[in-house]
């Protein structure tokens, strides 16, 4: 403690030894999904250099119009812009830190990370046409679990969320039927099942009602002890859900090819990787409207990237792979009038 | 030289005249109170109409009498949440209704002296219980409560021919009647107070006599004091279903936020403003548009419904006069 005091007691100092302009408060707006990991941050950051980041959680189509409309300093938001839409406003984006969503269940008699599903089998369970968690599909799946003649409960969010984008959005991957009638959105027409307010929503529910499954962020089902699946990937292999296959899902996904990073990591083809991760883009203008905010911004991620990776994973986030964090600092370079 | 009887007048005169000018002034700002109310009413039902006006006009009637609601293919339809909110309320007024009553006739006729103000402040403070506090008390308590319960009720209820059918459904604890007792509880403490308020004003003279002549209890409060209070008693249950018309988070949390019409009060719904209250968040375009179309159908709801009750109270009123 005495130790960090000093540091920001020196870092002050020294600012104001060579002249350099006072603390920058700075302000982003967006998606809920990183709200935790940038307040943990943003609190280092400003013992360490001085400058504020205030970051207002409200949702990732604010986040999208606040920083359209230039009120904020960046936006988050879990959905990427196309290309065409970052031109539109001279946006650019960039993935800051990856999550992973993991179907939570309450069976009796199922430990934890047990179960095994697959994607198709997943698709028909929130169809609504496995109905029964005896189902001679997911008996297929797993010959050592003893699966009760009971009827299985849906439990989906009810909010609009960037996970239910991203589990839509893998459901589709995996499941032709899925894409054709239910889609990809942030709210979609559920078939079957009943609506969760939140994380805490949905693992409420599931912790309640037996039979149930549903999906969450990773930290929720961690945090809530809930019951969750493991999952057969796009490699065919059976993986667990945790630190290792979602930064697995990152460095497998491919992002070398991907426009302004517009690429959803679900079903990413490596043999370790989680098949539903996540992540959540920062949105910034190509030209800052405010340059000493702009420089800040990039400061606080550059910081973020290289001294956050503890925090990030104590908060159940996983960092981005140390290549992707190259690639970002190249396109920010090559993107982004500094 | 003016007499002093003039100067008088003169005095009295002027002081009329300052009272004539603070009397308009008054009348002025009491009539700006009132039309503030109507400008805020007008206000926020032009706003929600023209932030709706892409799906209230775009999509028409399609919008009152669909019950699809599909944001990834751009379909609204509002059908869904306006059953919902319907059946709650309804639901919710006719438990906490007769109990509001109940606790209201207890405490102003039967009750004795000491335990009226407690029991009176008790239900005041009710009342000003926040609606989210409700809404974690349902989901943590009182829907696992539920759940243990609905078998019990679907084996009862549920075989009664006619209303049976309203009582069948998995027992998830969650649902339109899970919603409707939790808004019972909500609206309770409305409707009780102001009708241990108004039974209260009764003078005491109409009750006293009506004991004089051998009445009993229940023959004084429902010969005496409820037509004499009747206005006011209907106001405060309006009051109550009003409250449960809008109500949103306590909903959110125990309704089931599925879009669904069903027969049966076991399975989950939506309602009107738990949509929005879900959705508001991340809609964008249409989307954003249907929500705000589906705040202007809640004004039109509670409109119609008070509209409705008002009329019946009329007719009443007409029909005991004749």
């Amino acid at each position: 403690m005495k130790a960090k005091q000093l540091r920001s007691f020196i870092a002050a100092a020294m600012m104001l030894a060579s002249g350099q302009a006072a603390a920058v408060d700075i302000t982003g707006a967006g998606a809920s999904f990183v709200h935790p990991i940038i307040s943990r941050w943003s609190a280092t950051f400003a013992e360490e250099t001085g400058h504020r980041v205030n970051y207002q959680s409200i949702g990732s189509g604010g986040g999208i119009a606040q920083i359209k409309a230039g009120t904020v300093d960046f936006g988050a938001s879990d959905m990427p812009l196309d290309t065409a839409a970052l031109d539109e406003h001279g946006l650019v984006q960039f993935p800051e830190v990856i999550g992973g969503i993991v179907p939570a269940l309450n069976v009796a008699g199922i430990e934890p990370g047990t179960l095994v599903l697959d994607g198709p089998t997943l698709a028909r369970v929130f169809m609504g046409e496995i109905t029964r968690w005896n189902d001679p599909a997911l008996v297929a799946l797993n010959r050592d679990v003893a699966l009760p003649d009971a009827a299985i409960t849906v439990v989906h969010r009810s909010d609009g969320s960037g996970t239910t984008f991203n589990f839509s959005d893998y459901l589709g991957k995996v499941s032709p039927e899925w894409k054709e009638k239910v889609g990809r959105g942030t709210v979609v027409k559920w078939p079957v099942g009943i609506g969760g307010k939140g994380n805490e929503g949905v693992s409420a529910y599931v912790r309640q009602m037996p039979n149930s499954i549903g999906y969450v962020e990773y930290a929720f089902a961690v945090q809530n002890k809930l019951g969750y699946a493991r999952m057969k990937n796009a490699a065919g292999k059976v993986v667990a859900p945790d630190t290792a296959s979602f930064q697995a899902a990152a460095a497998t996904a491919d992002w070398a090819h991907a426009e302004h990073f517009n690429l959803l990591m679900t079903n990413a083809p490596g043999a370790e990787a989680w098949p539903i991760t996540a992540t959540s883009w920062v949105i910034l203008h190509r030209q800052p409207k405010n340059p000493a905010n702009g420089k800040v911004v990039l400061d606080f991620f550059r910081w973020a990237f290289e001294h956050g990776r503890e925090q990030a994973i104590e908060l159940d986030y996983v960092p981005l792979p140390p290549a992707l964090v190259t690639q970002i600092e190249a396109y920010w370079k090559a993107e982004i009038r500094q | 030289m003016s007499s002093p009887i003039a100067i008088a007048t003169r005095a009295i005169d002027l002081r009329s005249r300052a009272d004539a000018r603070h009397d308009a002034w008054f009348r002025w700002l009491l009539a700006s109170c009132g039309l503030l109310v109507l400008a805020a009413l007008l206000g926020a039902a032009l706003a929600t109409l023209w932030g709706g006006r892409e799906v209230l006009f775009g999509h028409g009637f399609a919008f009152l009498t669909s019950a699809e609601w599909n944001p990834v293919s751009g379909e609204y339809g509002a059908l869904a949440p306006v059953y919902g909110t319907l059946v709650t309320s309804l639901v919710a007024l006719l438990l906490a209704v007769p109990v509001a009553f109940g606790i209201a006739m207890f405490l102003t006729e039967i009750a004795p002296a000491w335990m009226r103000a407690p029991v009176a402040s008790a239900i005041e403070l009710l009342a000003s219980i926040p609606s989210i506090i409700y809404g974690m008390w349902g989901l943590f308590v009182f829907v696992p409560f539920m759940a243990r319960v609905e078998p019990a009720i679907s084996a009862t209820l549920g075989r009664l021919p006619l209303v049976g059918g309203l009582f069948q459904g998995p027992p998830i604890g969650l649902g339109l009647l899970t919603a409707g007792i939790v808004l019972a509880v909500m609206i309770l403490p409305f409707i009780c107070a102001v009708m241990r308020e108004v039974f209260q004003a009764v003078p005491v003279r109409l009750r006293e006599s009506a004991y004089a002549l051998g009445a009993t209890t229940w023959e004084v409060v429902w010969h005496i004091v409820l037509p004499y209070t009747r206005g006011a008693v209907v106001g405060g249950i309006f009051l109550g279903l009003g409250r449960a018309l809008g109500e949103t988070m306590a909903v959110t949390f125990v309704l089931g936020n599925s879009y669904a019409i069903t027969g049966s009060l076991l399975m989950p719904g939506t309602s009107i403003s738990s949509a929005i209250a879900n959705e508001f968040n991340e809609a964008v375009g249409t989307h954003r548009s249907a929500l705000i179309a589906l705040g202007f159908l809640l004004f039109v709801v509670t409109f119609v419904v008070l509209l409705v009750a008002r009329l019946m109270l009329r007719r009443l009123a007409r029909r005991e006069g004749a």
